[in-house]
């Protein structure tokens, strides 16, 4: 009881303090305090009894992280309600402007929705534990509204069957070469956060010229950035122009011809926050379940299980993965993905048609 | 004769007929149920961000070649859909219906299943099959004739794919309507033609052809717009060939940001066309009679084929090779291989995707539910409905019949993404709220459900020559009463065909479940278009399996019922 009237009292200060600031003032930009994982919680959450997961994380990913939380605190039911980064947006809003309440916890792999929900004030603060100790300050919100769940690269792929390492293109703009026209399939960023967020590095590093040429490729068009590693292990294209690297790290580890090809002109970095939002109707579940996700254990599950990377300071890369640091990575910025997305998204469709 | 039954009040005995006050509130319902959608649709055509008034909707529809362009594309394959459809379909029904070919049922049941088939589940199944190299049928075909790894025979990721595959999930309707009229004409016309003289071919050309010609326009008709209104198979196959068609393109005008003038814009000139098209369904339908089923007929006779009997057969195995047998044998394999593009062997058989349908993944469970409780009550209502309204209008009893008749066919002229979004703007705010709630998915595939079932019940009741109530209503019965005791029976079978048409129609719906969905009212329908989007067709393929084994239950028990009640179909008396 005392535990949900100071949480309440947080939130209220919460909200006033975002209300008050867009971007934070020092004064501002405390976070409240960590909270530790109580039995009260926990007795809490399972009175509710479930709780509504909005992300989109590979769906059988997901759904092996609910399955374990569910296996750690049985009596509470997560339901995934999966879809591209860029529906559940618009789901949010949608459903917001409805007055229906429906999610808990929500995650996306565009990180400028969480600028955006933020500016809204719809999420609510809440600090387990693990980030306030194992999350280095770039990887969590300094408001407290939220942390980011996975970290992961939008790469290049091949089937292995299909294309000899050596034949395989190395550099965006090997693509290009009209051998491989026909032989490529590409996510969309209309429907996928990390596509969206990638199109935005590669645009401004690699620039939208590649795009318009990659166009003419007779690129097999897909949705979800999760999809194109699928279709390589189909082998239904040889190429992968962008896609999801824990799907292909995924599909290798349990013996699917594919490989990840990190392109010369550097690879996309994609950071997928989680946060809990003001109105949940499970709000302790939400809670329970936001703890359970940035923590170390659930963390290493995805890092080995799921292919992932982790911004959570104790956990280990998984061994025969190449580390984040010889890797050329670009550089993310989520504000600017939030000023130019619906121009990215624009520019693109008048390139490639869809 | 009817005039002199209403000259006789003595005889009505049973005070006020309730009949009117019935009609009207119906009307009233069905005017609610697509005026309400419509008029918010007109409204954002002509409206601009700030709510004003303007035309700069349609100036930039027609200005803009990436709005037009789908509209140009949309107008090719509805064409030639429905062109297909009535080349398959027509010889198909005749065939059934006419001739000694053996297997007869067979054949039927099997144009059922294609019926019954989501059309946007046999788009993913051919995407199984023909996917230009992880394809089945292009893997069969490298490996017989032994031609390069990337040798291509068929690649649905086409125009020319997506037009086979809509025809494929849409002949059924043309098929239904021809071999149905041909079933109903009776065989006094043919015998009269025999006994003068006329052989059998003359009298197929001069009698029976003339008489399912207007069955077949209105066929052809709804051919083109089932195949213009059709969101699910161009969204999974030609967006990945990277162009649109009109569906899919109002739908991506409702991405974020949305912009809704021009979706409802864009609708407009498509409702216009769908008007002329059923006006000009009218004026071919409505110069004859078709009343063929009166009080005295006698069975159809059969032509006699002979040795040709065994290659119609193998025509209508042909045809019903791509809607049916291909794609589920596909589907059946993908859900227990561990590659989709393998064929099952001993090496990659597995369990796995059934037990991650049914034990991992969480939205399964609840779509199951929404999509039966939807299903059950859509049917129900709807059936109920149709049945009134098509009373109303062949019988014309209710000034402004034909207003109802309208009202009740108008819906098959909006793209269900587009009368999803009129749902969505009307029932989002007060006084009803509805988003959110499985109503607002209700009110959508009844109003989708009516065209259909409303034709259905509508040629049920023009078959039905009215001298049969007026005896009824001559020797005193109301009008409620002679409908209850003589129209009913007669009306029983068509009345379980629309009851099941709906029920089928509705659980595979999902242009209007897409944009009116929340994550508490998800269908299977929706939940299989999600996993296409990323690309998981194992779980898709196990789905699919499951939704085609209880539609084909349901189907079957319907015909069950069919068969006890069907000999009452006035063979012959």
């Amino acid at each position: 009881m005392k535990t949900k009237l100071t949480r309440r009292d947080v939130l209220k200060a919460g909200t006033a303090l975002t209300a008050v600031s867009l971007f934070a003032e020092p004064i501002c930009a405390a976070a409240p305090p960590a909270e530790a994982v109580t039995p009260a919680l926990i007795e809490a959450a399972k009175k509710e009894g479930k709780v509504v997961h909005y992300t989109s994380v590979d769906l059988p990913l997901a759904e092996k992280v609910a399955k374990a939380f569910e296996a750690k605190y049985p009596g509470i039911a997560v339901r995934t309600e999966r879809t591209g980064a860029e529906r559940v947006f618009t789901r949010i809003a949608q459903e917001r402007g409805s007055n229906i309440h429906a999610c808990d916890v929500v995650q996306s792999s565009d990180a400028a929705h969480f600028v955006v929900w933020k500016r809204e004030g719809i999420l609510a603060p809440y600090v387990p534990e693990d980030v306030a100790q194992h999350y280095p300050p770039e990887h969590k919100d300094p408001d407290g509204l939220f942390a980011s769940y996975r970290v992961y690269l939008c790469v290049m792929a091949r089937n292995t069957d299909l294309v000899k390492a050596e034949d395989a293109p190395k550099s965006y703009k090997d693509l290009l070469d009209p051998k491989w026209a026909g032989k490529i399939v590409k996510a969309h960023p209309g429907y996928s956060g990390t596509i969206l967020t990638a199109t935005q590095q590669t645009a401004r590093d690699v620039g939208w010229d590649y795009f318009e040429r990659l166009a003419k490729q007779r690129v097999m068009q897909v949705q979800s950035a999760s999809d194109p590693p699928k279709k390589l292990a189909l082998g239904e294209r040889a190429i992968m122009a962008d896609g999801i690297e824990y799907g292909v790290f995924q599909l290798k580890e349990t013996g699917k011809p594919v490989d990840v090809i990190y392109p010369s002109e550097g690879s996309p970095l994609i950071i997928g926050p989680n946060g809990v939002l003001k109105s949940a109707p499970n709000p302790n579940a939400a809670r329970l379940f936001q703890s359970f996700m940035l923590s170390a254990e659930c963390q290493q599950f995805n890092v080995d299980l799921g292919g992932l990377r982790s911004a959570h300071g104790l956990v280990k890369d998984k061994p025969g993965r190449m580390p984040m640091k010889d890797i050329k990575v670009l550089k993310d910025d989520a504000a600017a993905v939030e000023r130019e997305s619906e121009q990215i998204k624009a520019r693109y469709s008048q390139y490639f048609k869809v | 004769m009817t005039v002199t039954a209403s000259d006789q009040p003595v005889r009505i005995t049973h005070g006020f007929d309730f009949t009117k006050l019935v009609l009207y509130g119906f009307a009233l319902a069905l005017c609610l149920l697509i005026v309400l959608p419509m008029s918010w649709l007109v409204y954002y055509g002509f409206v601009d961000k700030s709510g004003a008034f303007t035309l700069q909707n349609f100036i930039t529809l027609a200005n803009d070649p990436t709005l037009r362009e789908p509209f140009v594309t949309t107008f090719i394959l509805a064409f030639s859909t429905s062109l297909i459809c009535c080349a398959v379909a027509a010889p198909m029904g005749w065939l059934v219906a006419r001739t000694d070919m053996p297997f007869r049922r067979t054949v039927r049941l099997m144009v059922t299943a294609s019926f019954v088939t989501p059309p946007f589940l046999g788009a993913i199944a051919w995407e199984l099959l023909a996917a230009p190299n992880s394809g089945l049928l292009n893997k069969v075909y490298r490996m017989m004739t032994g031609a390069e790894s990337d040798a291509v025979l068929f690649n649905i990721y086409s125009f020319p794919g997506l037009i086979f595959v809509i025809a494929c999930y849409t002949f059924p309707y043309v098929f239904v309507l021809v071999a149905n009229a041909l079933d109903r004409t009776p065989g006094e016309l043919e015998d009269a033609s025999s006994i003068l003289g006329g052989g059998t071919w003359v009298t197929a050309r001069r009698i029976t052809i003339p008489l399912a010609l207007p069955a077949l326009l209105a066929g052809a008709l709804v051919a083109f717009l089932q195949a213009m209104t059709l969101f699910g198979s161009p969204a999974i196959l030609a967006l990945p060939a990277g162009f649109h068609t009109m569906t899919t393109k109002i739908w991506s005008l409702f991405q974020y940001p949305p912009k809704p003038e021009l979706a409802a814009a864009a609708s407009l000139p498509l409702l216009i066309l769908t008007i002329m098209l059923l006006r000009a369904e009218h004026m071919i339908l409505g110069r004859r009679s078709y009343a063929v089923l009166g009080g005295k007929n006698s069975a159809p006779r059969l032509i006699v084929l002979g040795r040709l009997r065994w290659l119609a057969l193998a025509f209508c195995f042909i045809v019903l090779l791509n809607p049916v047998f291909l794609p589920y044998g596909a589907l059946l394999n993908a859900s227990f291989s561990k590659v989709a593009s393998q064929f099952v062997s001993f090496s990659n058989f597995t369990f796995h995707n059934i037990y991650f349908v049914f034990f991992e993944l969480s939205a399964t469970r609840l779509a199951l539910y929404n999509t039966f409780v939807l299903g059950i009550a859509t049917a129900t209502i709807g059936t109920i409905v149709a049945v009134v309204i098509s009373y109303l209008t062949t019988r014309e009893a209710v000034t402004g019949h034909k207003a109802l008749g309208f009202l009740a066919t108008a819906p098959v002229a909006i793209p269900g993404i587009v009368l999803g979004v009129g749902l969505f703007l009307s029932y989002t705010r007060p006084p009803f709220v509805l988003y959110g709630t499985l109503w607002i998915l209700l009110l959508a595939f009844l109003t989708l459900a009516m065209p259909a079932a409303y034709q259905q019940m509508q040629s049920a009741f023009k078959a039905i020559h009215p001298e049969l109530e007026d005896a009824s209503r001559i020797l005193g019965a109301t009008r409620l009463r002679a409908l209850r005791e003589i129209t009913a029976p007669l009306l029983r079978t068509s009345v379980i065909a629309t009851w099941c048409f709906v029920f089928v129609g509705t659980i595979r719906e999902l242009s209007a479940a897409i944009m009116l969905f929340t994550s508490e009212t998800k269908v299977i329908s929706v939940l299989i278009f999600d996993l296409n989007e990323s690309g998981d067709l194992a779980a898709i393929s196990v789905l699919g399996i499951i939704m085609l084994i209880v539609t084909s239950c349901i189907v079957a028990l319907a015909n069950r019922l069919r068969s006890g009640g069907g000999n009452v179909r006035l063979r012959d008396n």
